[in-house]
């Protein structure tokens, strides 16, 4: 090396420390530090640059340049004190001009420091610092100080503007500063290269170090902004720098390897680049396995699927990585299929997990399906069964979706599954993701395309037929001239009477009964089922005679034929029975939902009657009128203010309501006609019976055990016909009841039994009159407050897996607070 | 202003001549006549039926008139029932001459005659099409085909030469058609359409030629919508149409006009026509009241046509621009069949329609020209 220069170095920068103390000591200003200082420098360039200088050299370097630091203005010759910095070694550099930053005295001021910084950074010696440390880190320098480094370069934005507080300039921003230095491993990455093709070794690890230290500090994006378009660029067709960036990445410690990866794998444009940047690092390094296979697939859930579609297709694209694929695959078929994560997880982690395994599905090929065929038909199959199973629309869709893939997958010849299900924008992305490259046009098939593609399958027709083939009418030819008029002759009778066709449906509910049971006429039938609920309306009297009986046969009504809206036909006229006659009927129904041999179906239905009748019959209605069909739809409250003086007879007979205490049992006390609300006097006849037996199964039945959708049914019905039952008589016997059945259910699997809980809450607490609820249940009451989120443990605000669940119970908790209030507000 | 009952001349037909013969309770009865209102100047009140046969005790399936012959021969209509019986109406006495049973007391849906009245093919949902010698008497199946088809289409014929004929028939294939030759009964070919095509089965059939002589062709309506002109000696498809949206219940052919008109199960008719490069393409369409239609016949003058509704009503229009003439309403079940007799004197001819309700109507419609 420059061995006899060393010597000449030393000796001049010894003599440039003593003339710039004299200088300062002096308070002068002389030739002397402009001289020591330009032969400073042409020593530097003659020893050969600061990359040549010795562990001593550079030891006296260091205290040269702080010298010069802390030299005051006057001494410091300027440009020839710039050059200094900037052509001395790069580490010492920085490292003084930061000690600088912050130092208060004579010499360099923090302005003069950070000036001194940003060209230092504009004339690119940051690559000349990240060089240095690398062939340091090649010769074995000592980690402390490369540590040091690490940090000062990495920290330097926040060192700076800890420094210069609000003066930062703007190229410390951390916006500006990381593309920079970006920009600089680029340079740096380029030297190692054009040193590799030399026959040189080099050691990367300092520039992975930083690397792995930026990303780590959450600057992926600016630093991998840069990085990965270039280096997509420059590994496109050279193995050298393909085997570069393979060690960049490699190089980076353990504790750095997750931010790396995930960087890489959410900035690649495609799994291809992706490949070529990691290369088999997921096979080489535990860590990074760990974060690719696991940690981004089954823990997180909140990357984009262009992410999963990277990252997957990276696993496919090598044969050492297809083995991780079908691992991971398995884990999460795993997951999919298991029922305790299907009840526990959120909607979007299903979401997702569903995604990447149908990703995954597309990148198999023949054989590695084939190895694997019994494990997927059996995760299949156990992962459709809890999904069905679930009483969240989305998640059963989701399991259809998937199932039907995966059974399309390893069917090739066979039967597939085929669900039936609405297509929607998430499941028609799904199935997008099995397809591994879409189409190039995905148009939604038009109704011409179809007459165009039976024209196609038609191998005969010639080509000028295909236009005509739509159902437009052609103008005619040129014979239609002749037959212009020659119809007129024939004299068209009166056709006035031709009108649509009415059947004519019994007029009698009698009749109706037995058309119901016993007819074989489908068209009179049908239009019986059509008649029916107007005939109910407009016939209370004769329907109160035969209510029961009607109710029963309207439950055990199947469609015949195919009406349409049957379900919806049967279900008014389901209503109008149990709104003319709601003591019998609702006994009825109430006693058959926990009876034996009925479907789940059929018990939803009753809730559903139940639900919408209470509705109607509470709300306002008017004796005289005949009610029309679309009656029993909820209808608005009238508004308080919309009529004063019912408005205020109202308020005084809640007000006697509130104060009054009655002793008559509920059954007895019949409104009289004007009365607005007809469901607070039968709300216990469809309240009490429902809750009385859920907790007895049945050998076809069990709300407790898998029937749970008929229970989050069950508890909704309950949260409803709570909160319609507002000022009944019955309805603080009737909150009690409720909370007590909450407490026993809180603890329910299904997040939408939960949400029915809370709505049950919700609607107790709008319902009972706040004086009643303190009164009566002051205790359950707290209990409830203290499962929804006051405690610290167990709290439903918080822990609550469905996002549903936890809004709800702060909506219920926010109820409770506002109650509390206005009772501060009025002292009893 | 009302008119008063109109005075009506249904006596002529209810007119027994001394001695008739057939079965007590096979009785034609003449219509009561219906009270009518209708105001001056507008339009005349659509007809009544001429005469109405009553008494086969089951629906209608299908109508054949066989009129055309000399002057010892009588008039004849025969009709097909849900029962199995194909009954032979004499149309001078509105009495049933002979009933026949051939199917099994399965449903008769087609019944077409070869030649004059005494050659019969009937064809019933027992499967088969049977050939019937009625001459002198007799009321034996000299022949049956066996269809081993299921559903509800109609054969077609069409005679090639004296003693020839051609008969397309939907097969046992679930979208083929057959087509033989009688009385030999030698197949002549299968058409099948192309693989993959969801066509559905065939629905309704109209074999036909241009000429007495040219080659024969066949327009077949199927479960899809769609109508498919066949070549039948070479067995290719020529054209295809999708004119409907639901199944092609009927379909009836104008081979001057090269025109055909179309019926579905839903609310439209379609007309459509055959150019000279034999592509088939819509003419025209036309809305109706009610959905369904399951018969369709042009007369053979190609004047008018008569469409059979499940709506109750036969409806009638000129055949040239589909012009509504009448919509005739007096079935209480679905018309599933209407068909017009082919009288020398165009002043008797007649049309008549058979329905679920049990009925036949007979009607004298446009016969002045």
């Amino acid at each position: 090396m420059a061995a006899p220069a060393g010597p000449e170095l030393e000796r001049v920068l010894r003599e440039a420390a003593a003339a710039l103390g004299r200088a300062g000591a002096a308070e002068g200003t002389g030739q002397g530090p402009a001289a020591a200082l330009g032969a400073v420098l042409s020593a530097l360039s003659a020893a050969g640059g600061p990359a040549a200088l010795g562990e001593r050299e550079r030891a006296q370097f260091g205290a040269f340049l702080r010298s010069l630091a802390r030299a005051p203005g006057a001494a410091r010759p300027d440009g020839e004190w710039q050059r200094c910095f900037l052509e001395g070694p790069p580490g010492l550099a920085l490292c003084i001009l930061l000690e600088a930053l912050g130092s208060a005295g004579p010499g360099l001021a923090p302005r003069e420091a950070a000036a001194m910084l940003e060209r230092f950074l504009r004339e690119g010696r940051l690559s000349a610092l990240l060089w240095d440390g690398c062939q340091q880190q090649a010769h074995g320098g000592c980690p402390e100080q490369q540590d040091a480094l690490l940090n000062r370069i990495v920290c330097l934005p926040e060192h700076v503007s800890n420094k210069l507080q609000g003066e930062n300039p703007p190229v410390f921003f951390p916006q500006n500063y990381f593309p920079l230095l970006g920009a600089a491993v680029l340079q740096v990455l380029q030297m190692i290269s054009d040193s590799l093709r030399g026959g040189l070794d080099c050691s990367i690890s300092f520039v992975s170090h930083v690397l792995g230290k930026v990303c780590i500090h959450g600057r992926q994006k600016e630093i991998l902004g840069v990085l990965v378009p270039r280096l997509t660029e420059l590994t496109k067709s050279d193995c050298i720098w393909q085997r570069i960036c393979w060690r960049l990445v490699e190089c980076v410690p353990e504790r750095w390897m997750e931010a790396v990866v995930l960087g890489f794998v959410q900035r690649a444009p495609g799994s291809d680049v992706l490949s070529r940047l990691l290369g088999n690092l997921v096979v080489k390094n535990k860590k990074a396995q760990f974060v690719v296979t696991q940690k981004v697939l089954l823990l997180q859930y909140g990357h984009t699927t262009a992410v999963l579609q990277n990252l997957l297709g990276y696993l496919s694209l090598d044969s050492l990585r297809r083995a991780l694929l079908l691992r991971v695959l398995q884990e999460l078929l795993e997951t999919w299929g298991s029922s305790s994560a299907v009840k526990h997880s959120p909607p979007e982690q299903q979401l997702y997990i569903s995604k990447a395994i149908l990703i995954c599905l597309s990148h198999l090929k023949e054989p590695e399906i084939e190895s694997c065929r019994q494990e997927l038909l059996t995760s299949m199959m156990e992962g459709v069964k809890c999904h069905l199973d679930s009483s969240l629309p989305q998640l059963r869709r989701l399991g259809m979706v998937v199932a039907e893939s995966i059974s399309s997958k390893i069917n090739t010849e066979g039967p597939v599954l085929k669900f039936e299900y609405e297509e929607d924008d998430e499941t028609r992305e799904l199935r997008s993701l099995l397809v591994q490259t879409p189409p190039l046009c995905v148009v939604p098939s038009l109704p011409g395309d179809e007459s165009e593609k039976a024209g196609a399958a038609l191998p005969l027709v010639p080509e000028s037929n295909k236009k005509s083939q739509t159902a437009a009418p052609v103008m005619p030819d040129k014979e239609s001239d002749a037959e212009l008029d020659s119809d007129d002759d024939l004299v068209p009778y009166d056709m006035s009477e031709d009108k649509e066709l009415k059947i004519k449906a019994p007029v009698y509910i009698r009749d109706c009964i037995e058309v119901l049971t016993g007819s074989e006429d489908v068209d009179k039938w049908e239009a019986t089922v059509k008649a029916l609920e107007s005939l109910i309306r407009r016939n209370p009297a004769a329907t109160r005679e035969v209510s029961v009986e009607l109710a029963k046969i309207l439950l055990h009504l199947e469609e015949k034929t195919c009406i349409e809206g049957f379900v919806e036909l049967r279900q008014r006229a389901q209503v109008a029975v149990l709104t003319t006659d709601p003591i019998p009927v609702s006994k009825y129904l109430t006693s058959q939902f926990y009876s034996l041999n009925y479907s789940l179906r059929q018990r939803m239905d009753i809730l559903d009657v139940l639900v919408l009748a209470a509705q109607e019959l509470s709300c306002p209605k008017f004796h005289g009128k005949p009610k029309h069909s679309d009656a029993q739809k909820p209808r608005i409250q009238l508004l308080p203010g919309n009529d004063s003086s019912k408005d205020w007879r109202r308020i005084v007979d809640e007000r006697i309501k509130s104060k009054t205490r009655r002793f008559a049992t509920r059954q007895c006390h019949v409104e009289p006609a004007s009365s607005p609300n007809q469901f607070s006097s039968v709300a216990g006849h469809f309240f009490f019976p429902l809750l009385q037996h859920f907790d007895r199964p049945l050998t076809t039945f069990d709300l407790l055990g898998e029937d749970h959708l008929v229970l989050g049914r069950l508890v909704h019905t309950l949260a409803v016909l709570m909160y319609l039952a507002v000022n009944a008589v019955a309805v603080t016997a009737m909150g009690k009841a409720l909370l007590e059945f909450v407490w026993t259910l809180r603890f329910h699997t299904d997040s939408y039994v939960r949400q029915g809980l809370l709505s049950c809450i919700s609607s107790l607490l709008l319902s009972v009159p706040a004086e009643l609820l303190l009164a009566d249940m002051t205790e359950e009451l707290l209990e409830t407050q203290s499962w929804l989120g006051a405690a610290s443990f167990a709290d439903m605000v918080e822990k609550d897996p469905d996002g549903d669940c936890r809004r709800l119970a702060l909506q219920n908790l926010l109820l409770m607070e506002n109650l509390k209030k206005k009772l501060e507000a009025v002292p009893s | 202003m009302r008119a008063s009952r109109r005075p009506r001349d249904v006596t002529r037909g209810a007119r027994r001549p001394p001695g008739s013969r057939g079965d007590r309770r096979i009785i034609a009865a003449p219509l009561p006549p219906r009270r009518r209102s209708f105001i001056a100047g507008m339009a005349l009140p659509p007809p009544d039926p001429q005469f109405v046969l009553r008494g086969t005790s089951a629906a209608i399936h299908t109508l054949h008139f066989s009129c055309g012959g000399q002057e010892p021969d009588l008039p004849v209509l025969f009709s097909g029932s849900e029962n199995g019986l194909i009954h032979v109406w004499n149309l001078k006495t509105h009495r049933v001459d002979t009933a026949l049973d051939g199917h099994g007391r399965k449903s008769v849906y087609c019944v077409e005659t070869m030649g004059g009245k005494d050659r019969l093919l009937s064809q019933g949902r027992d499967q088969r099409i049977c050939l019937w010698d009625l001459a002198e008497g007799r009321t034996s199946v000299t022949d049956s085909v066996c269809t081993e088809h299921v559903g509800f289409c109609r054969c077609s014929l069409v005679q090639l030469a004296q003693g020839r004929w051609l008969m397309a028939t939907a097969a046992k294939g679930l979208q083929e058609v057959q087509v033989l030759e009688l009385p030999s009964k030698t197949s002549v070919c299968t058409l099948k359409p192309e693989v993959g095509a969801k066509l559905g089965m065939p629905m309704c059939l109209k074999l036909w030629q241009l000429s007495c002589g040219s080659q024969p062709l066949l327009l077949a309506g199927y479960e899809d919508g769609s109508v498919i002109l066949w070549n039948v000696t070479m067995g290719k498809a020529l054209s295809q149409l999708i004119c409907h949206q639901e199944p092609v219940m009927s379909l009836d052919f104008d081979s001057e006009r090269t025109k055909g008109i179309s019926g579905s199960s839903e609310k439209v008719l379609c007309i459509w026509s055959l150019n000279e490069q034999q592509n088939l393409q819509v003419y025209k369409t036309h809305e109706l009241v009610n959905a369904g239609i399951s018969d369709i016949t042009i007369r053979p003058d190609k004047k008018i046509l008569a469409t059979a509704g499940w709506d109750h009503r036969i409806r009638i229009f000129g055949w040239k621009k589909l012009k509504p003439l009448a919509v005739l309403d007096y079935h209480t079940a679905a018309v599933h069949c209407v068909s017009f007799s082919e009288h020398r004197n165009p002043r008797e001819r007649l049309l008549a329609a058979g329905s679920r309700d049990q009925r036949i109507s007979l009607w004298s419609l446009y016969t002045q020209s």
